[in-house]
């Protein structure tokens, strides 16, 4: 066990645990932060999705103590009132089924949007090629990752 | 003047108590579940100081602002949005004033909770119409004493009452707490079809906002204090069970609090139909945190043995079977070897028209073909899971599952406990798709917190999840048709089997169609357990069949849109035998509208195109599938899509829903299969079980709903079998190469390459 400073959605706070702990775990089980979701465990579903310093990580593959004191942002701090122009498009396209992936799903695109404002259907393929969604709601993904594009560069 | 349509409210009149004269009062007020997880009001909406319960589907804050509870439980399919707007249509409300509650398992007030068979909407349809009328009718009957009047004068628009002659109006909430006293009317008018404002309109998932902001909806969410985390170790392997556990390192492991072995079901319980379970026997891991048992799962050393040749005993509702269940460690080679053989051998015959074996002897032309599929893996994206606190006096289950009903006669022979001391609440559920019917999940998280007497979560790796099993079953199917010398079909023969069941429908078409028609099936027993997966059955002999007919109308000679459109006039006009399970006339019309809307008439170049249809779950579906070649890469650039549904209650949300399926069928065909080497599942986790990603879903989908006022049918389901065929058909104009082993990738890869 290990004291482990971290600055979770802009909040700075300690938590007494193994170092190994995948950030995932911590997010849910210590910080109370279930939006992030457990899928596969091996960085293969994307469900687990956050930002590590504005990137997409996988938050089941990234060890606690790799994240101390770095920016870290989940689906709970994308926005105050779920207002972030790509959960917007979310809303507007009505995209999620169960809406299990859909945060993971969400994460990846704000990071995609974040490096590359106007992107290609091939480069939005691309970009969220790690988050499977069951359901099968690709389509509404991609279109409301496009209307997030729109919308942000107004 | 206008018709009419009354309902007597005595069917299903149970639903129209009140929860207080049921329960003693305030059971749903008092509900909510995932530890203070309030309800949300939407947006400007301020919550009413008292609620009036006018039934069980709904109360009324002294504010207007209503409550509708929505009793199935919701995985994706959206019935807790499109369920309530049956509600709200018929009492007659403001859609921006309702706030959608889930019920909780209470089988004294609704009926059918579950999902399953896409039959939510069809059969809730007359209840959920009900109770909206009903409890409209108790408010204007309310308005007519407050102001003296007879009740027909009273009419409603949007939450208001009016009494036109003498301009008085009031708002429902003004008018509740009358209303609640109100006797349940004997009969109450419904609207009719033309006069529907909610339905018909697309509104959007009542849990988006929820869903997009990460707030705890899921079962895995679900916190209480003192809660333990708890896991599984299950055999690795079917055909085998457990034999010892050496747990002392394990149990010594920081954070971990006991590790046992669990019996999920008493050797002497008959088990029900839904109480299927690969492992009954596994060990159980609890502790502190998710990552301290994950670890001392590891370091468990647990020996495995195989098990003998043995008999469960079940009751399939009502009649009981005893099953067998064989030892052996199985293989997916000796599987598919085992199923061939019954490609020469005769089965067991289901339906028999005319004389199928004199058409086939003094026909022109004979067409055989075999189509395969193996097992699939449901892959719920949210791994089973469920809460349970269980004392001595009470049981709490809290988390995702189809079939609560189903369920709870299990659980309180298992812990001992009478029925009405077990409480189970549906959470959301991520993903079902059949998988979350089969509950061994609660049952053990309910043993594991007994034993522990505490809160626990059972939580699934995906690993578990993904090698316990109840799996769709693999299936093989034989089609052979005869064509006269004037390429007429006069002789159909289907002869379908599977392990451990066979897929056939010997009733659906093109039985009735063909005066010769001939339908067998067969099954091979096997210790794989298998559970309903979307459209179960369907979702293998619908691509099978479509394929076939393809090449039956290649044969022939004919469009494969006209060949079908044939044989659905002939059975429309004169059909064969009895029973024929679809209208002609529907089934015909999914068609000519895809054939229209897809521009079929008019191929373009480059564009390899594959047509499909299929009737289950009582809608009616057609599907134009595009494929094309660039670059030596297959792409769907567009799925176009025709469904006959009846009256559709939320256009955007059905659209959502077939979407949904075309990529989950596509995905399935072309991807989807678990394996198996003596006994053991090849793939226990996504980088080995390939899943339809971004990029290999179609481009486009565009969804087409047959236009009538007919009741509406399933959505969940209909969509999904029909796809897989014409996926098929598609690759064959793509590849010039017919299709039969699914999953297709392989095949289609190395045609790509040689293109
Ligand atoms: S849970 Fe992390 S990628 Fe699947
Ligand atoms: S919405 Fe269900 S997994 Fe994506």
């Amino acid at each position: 066990m290990a004291v482990i400073n971290l600055n979770v959605n802009g909040k700075k706070q300690a938590v007494d645990v193994d170092p190994q702990t995948p950030m995932l775990w911590v997010l849910r089980e210590h910080l109370n932060l279930v939006g992030t979701k457990y899928g596969c465990g091996i960085a293969a579903c994307g469900a687990c999705t956050i930002h590590l310093e504005g990137m997409a990580v996988r938050s089941c593959q990234l060890p606690v103590s790799s994240a101390e004191n770095k920016a870290i942002t989940t689906i709970e701090g994308l926005s105050e009132n779920g207002d972030h122009p790509v959960q917007k498009a979310w809303l507007e396209h009505d995209v999620p089924q169960c809406g299990y992936c859909q945060s993971g799903q969400i994460m990846t695109a704000v990071a995609l949007l974040h490096d590359n404002p106007n992107p290609t259907d091939a480069e939005i393929e691309s970009a969220m090629h790690g988050n499977i969604c069951r359901c099968g709601t690709y389509l509404r993904i991609r279109a409301a990752v496009k209307t997030a594009a729109k919308s942000q560069s107004l | 003047m206008m018709a009419q349509t009354l309902f007597k409210t005595s069917i299903g009149r149970r639903s129209f108590l009140k929860t207080s004269v049921l329960a003693g009062g305030g059971l749903m007020l008092s509900f909510s579940w995932l530890g203070g997880c309030q309800l949300n009001p939407k947006d400007g909406l301020t919550m009413p100081k008292e609620w009036f319960e006018l039934n069980g589907y709904l109360k009324i804050g002294e504010n207007g602002i209503v409550t509708i509870i929505s009793p199935n439980p919701e995985g994706g399919q959206n019935v807790k949005t499109s369920m309530p707007m049956i509600v709200a249509e018929e009492l007659d409300v403001d859609w921006k004033n309702v706030i959608v509650e889930q019920a909780p398992l209470n089988t004294e007030l609704y009926t059918r909770q579950f999902i399953g068979g896409s039959q939510a909407i069809r059969q809730g349809w007359r209840s959920l119409r009900l109770a909206g009328a009903s409890a409209r009718q108790m408010l204007r009957e309310a308005a007519a004493q407050a102001w003296q009047v007879s009740v027909e004068e009273i009419t409603t628009e949007a939450g208001t009452l009016f009494h036109k002659t003498s301009g008085k109006s009031a708002g429902y909430g003004e008018m509740a707490s009358a209303a609640a006293k109100i006797q349940v009317p004997k009969e109450v008018k419904v609207k009719e079809v033309k006069e529907f404002k909610i339905i018909g309109t697309s509104r959007k998932n009542v849990e988006g906002r929820k869903i997009i902001t990460g707030k705890p909806l899921f079962g895995i969410d679900t916190k209480r204090d003192g809660m333990l985390i708890a896991m599984i170790v299950h055999p690795p392997a079917f055909g085998m069970k457990l034999k010892s556990v050496e747990d002392s390192s394990a149990k010594g492991m920081p954070g971990i609090k006991d590790i046992f072995t669990i019996k999920t079901f008493d050797d002497a319980y008959e088990r029900q139909y839904f109480d299927t379970c690969t492992f009954p026997e596994v060990v159980a891991v609890v502790g502190n945190t998710t990552w301290e048992v994950l670890n001392a799962k590891k370091a468990l050393k647990v020996e495995w043995e195989t098990f003998s040749d043995h008999t469960i005993s079940r009751n399939a509702f009502g009649s009981t079977q005893a099953v067998d269940i064989p030892a052996g460690l199985e293989s997916t080679t000796e599987h598919m070897a085992n199923m061939a053989q019954w490609m020469t051998k005769s089965a067991n015959v289901v339906r028999r028209d005319g004389n199928p074996e004199l058409a086939f002897k003094n026909s022109a032309k004979i067409i055989e073909r075999t189509y395969t599929a193996p097992f699939l893996a449901h892959n719920c994206m949210e791994p089973m899971n469920f809460f349970a606190h269980v004392t001595a006096k009470k049981a709490e289950l809290v988390g995702p599952l189809q079939k609560p009903e189903f369920t709870e006669k299990a659980l309180s022979s298992r812990l001992g406990m009478p029925l009405e001391n077990i409480e189970i609440h549906m959470t959301r559920l991520g993903g079902g798709f059949g998988r979350r019917s089969y509950a061994h999940f609660l049952l053990e998280a309910a043993l594991i917190s007994q034993k522990m007497d505490a809160p626990i979560k059972l939580i699934y790796t995906r690993e578990d999840d993904m090698t316990s099993g109840i799996y769709r079953p693999t299936y093989s199917a034989t089609y052979r048709a005869a064509l006269d010398a004037d390429n007429n079909l006069i002789a159909f023969h289907v002869k379908a089997g599977g392990i451990p069941e066979s897929p056939l429908y010997a009733n659906r078409f093109p039985a009735g169609a063909v005066d010769n028609y001939l339908a067998e099936d067969w099954s091979i027993n096997s210790n794989i357990t298998v559970g309903s997966f979307r459209a179960p059955r369907s979702n293998f002999i619908a691509g099978a069949e479509q394929s076939f007919l393809d090449e039956v109308a290649e044969a022939a000679g004919k469009d494969p849109i006209a060949l079908r459109l044939e044989l659905l006039a002939r059975a429309s006009k004169n059909p064969v035998g009895e029973n024929n399970e679809y209208e002609a006339n529907r089934y015909a019309g999914v068609l000519e509208l895809v054939r229209e809307k897809s521009g079929w008439d008019n191929a373009k170049p480059h564009i390899h195109r594959g047509v499909a249809a299929y009737f289950c779950h009582n809608t009616y579906v057609a599907q134009v599938l595009e494929m094309t070649f660039e670059n030596g890469k297959p792409g769907i650039p567009r799925v176009c899509c025709a469904i006959d549904c009846g009256i559709v209650v939320n256009p955007d949300a059905a659209t959502n829903l077939a979407e949904g399926a075309i990529v989950d069928g596509i995905g399935n065909a072309l991807y989807g299969a678990m394996t198996f080497k003596e006994g053991l599942p090849e793939k226990n986790n996504f980088n080995k079980y390939r899943i339809i990603r971004h990029s290999e879903a179609p481009k486009s989908i565009d969804v087409h709903f047959v236009q009538n006022e007919i009741d509406p049918t399933g959505m969940g389901e209909p969509a999904f079998p029909p796809v897989i065929g014409a996926l098929a058909n598609a690759m064959y104009k793509a590849t010039n190469k017919r299709h039969y082993n699914q999953p297709f990738v392989q095949a289609l890869e190395t045609s790509a390459l040689r293109m």
